[in-house]
């Protein structure tokens, strides 16, 4: 068992395993399952995973409030057909977090990771690391093990909340999760999925959370595209052996801080913030009267 | 220190947009119309706090119909759940309103039936999907619906409780709460337990002379 980061390095050093080994064997003693029932509920996550990171891509999806949508496709198309500033991977990476957060918002099915907001991130960062390396069934689905034990202890030691902790405890704790999930895809070892995930936790300290007129639409869907290229920036980092000088748990600690540290107004309750601004504020308006 | 699993973190599966406004509502719909046995020809839901104000935009309407329907927070008929409870002949309204000392998303459940009186349930969405239900008819009651639960209402006497628990003892079943609330003579039970009860058990309990009123939710 593990509650911290250090404690799962430990864990991982001492037994020479990897983490995904670790958390598989904690989950399999907590919910008293089999390696084969674990293995096959993450497949079934992963499956939904798949389809919302890839069903806006080809239709616009709007929302049930219609204030936002097809973003997704604009994204997609652009990256197809044109020269792109930032690459056709990081664009590919970018349309399908922002498909899953359509679909999210239209009232599709998404898996919470951590949380329905910030649904888009992982799904894409897994989908884009297996694209690029040509990983394997099993080493795509350990990766979603490594970015859950990564949630487990920010959970525990801080929150997932956007009403808690801002966006950054989910945004930017499911972009944490991605990136060590993708470092372990990569090859990387434990200590650089830590740091990974410590880099995009350290890039949006003090992301607010202000969705306009209280719907999880915009900016989260905006936040899950940045999100995902946050994943993806910070593994590479690590990959070429970056290191964190601040450990992760030393990190997460200082999320939680920060988070608390953030007035009400900026934590969903969508009083400041782009919520706050003239157009926000007209638009939540519209939407309820 | 709560303990999380890897599911609590990579879930729920659900249909969005929100845990709290969409997937707890089902949530909340589903287990109401569960307590309440059926056979309603129409559902009110009273709205307060951040259910009333936000409800269209969070799809929490369509996904407390859907959960009057029996559909789960992962259904993707939630989408459709109008047009479904139309095909259904069930007739739907939706009520703002202010309840004192409430949680912001709790929803005031009104079932009507045509051959008797109108029966109702107040729940809250407390977030990530979780609910707690506070009210049954009347009853001022606690319990979140993860856990099997058998809710009892009796002539108040000595030794029913003894009477109910030996039961379930006699079958191995675990209590995992148990909450006891009297009104003049009348008792109402409710009893969280850890793991869903076999049929035989659930009619010896039925099968208790005092017991004017029995629900299971498994
Ligand atoms: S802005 Fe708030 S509601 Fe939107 S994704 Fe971020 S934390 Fe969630």
């Amino acid at each position: 068992m593990f509650n911290k980061g250090s404690e799962l390095l430990d864990l991982c050093n001492k037994e020479n395993k990897k983490i995904s080994d670790i958390v598989i064997e904690k989950e399999m003693k907590l919910s008293n399952s089999s390696l084969e029932e674990v293995i096959g509920i993450m497949k079934e996550t992963f499956k939904v995973m798949e389809k919302s990171a890839t069903e806006a891509l080809n239709k616009e999806v709007r929302s049930v409030s219609g204030l936002t949508g097809g973003n997704a496709k604009k994204v997609e198309e652009y990256r197809n057909s044109r020269k792109t500033l930032s690459g056709v991977f990081i664009n590919s990476a970018m349309s399908k977090a922002l498909s899953t957060s359509e679909v999210n918002a239209s009232m599709g099915k998404v898996c919470a990771a951590p949380t329905a907001g910030a649904s888009g991130i992982l799904p894409s960062a897994i989908l884009s690391a297996k694209e690029k390396l040509e990983s394997d069934d099993d080493t795509t689905i350990r990766g979603l093990f490594v970015a859950a034990g990564i949630g487990e202890i920010v959970a525990k030691n801080a929150t997932v909340s956007g009403a808690e902790g801002g966006c950054q405890a989910e945004c930017g704790v499911a972009a944490a999760m991605a990136a060590a999930g993708i470092v372990e895809m990569a090859g990387g070892t434990p200590q650089m999925s830590l740091d990974a995930a410590g880099f995009a936790l350290i890039n949006i300290m003090g992301l607010v959370c202000d969705p306009i007129a209280g719907l999880v639409e915009y900016p989260c869907s905006l936040r899950n595209a940045s999100g995902v290229v946050n994943a993806l920036i910070s593994a590479d980092m690590a990959m070429a052996e970056v290191e964190s000088l601040v450990p992760f748990d030393e990190v997460v600690e200082a999320l939680y801080k920060v988070g608390k540290a953030l007035p009400e107004s900026l934590r969903e309750t969508a009083l400041g913030g782009i919520a706050a601004t003239p157009t926000g504020k007209e638009l939540s308006r519209r939407l309820f009267s | 220190m709560k303990e999380y699993g890897v599911f609590d973190i990579l879930g729920p599966v659900m249909v969005g947009p929100s845990s709290s406004h969409t997937a707890g509502a089902a949530r909340l719909g589903k287990i109401a119309s569960e307590i309440s046995g059926g056979g309603f020809y129409k559902v009110e839901f009273h709205l307060h706090g951040s259910f009333a104000k936000t409800y269209k935009g969070h799809g929490t309407d369509k996904a407390l119909v859907a959960g009057i329907l029996g559909y789960s927070p992962s259904d993707e008929e939630l989408r459709d759940s109008f047009q479904l409870a139309k095909d259904k002949g069930i007739l739907f309204e939706f009520i703002e309103t202010e309840m004192e000392y409430a949680h912001p998303n709790t929803a005031k459940i009104v079932f009507k039936y045509k051959d008797r009186p109108d029966f109702y349930i107040t729940g809250s969405s407390i977030g990530g999907g979780s609910i707690i239900i506070t009210d049954i008819d009347g009853d001022e009651v606690e319990f979140t619906g993860e856990y099997p639960t058998i809710i009892l209402k009796y002539k108040d006497q000595k030794g029913m409780i003894s009477k109910i628990s030996s039961i379930l003892a006699n079958h191995e079943i675990n209590i995992a709460t148990m909450k006891v609330s009297r009104d003049g003579d009348n008792a109402t039970m409710f009893c969280e337990i850890d793991t869903p009860i076999e049929e035989n058990v659930v009619e010896e309990i039925k099968n208790i002379k005092e017991i004017t009123r029995a629900k299971f939710i498994l």
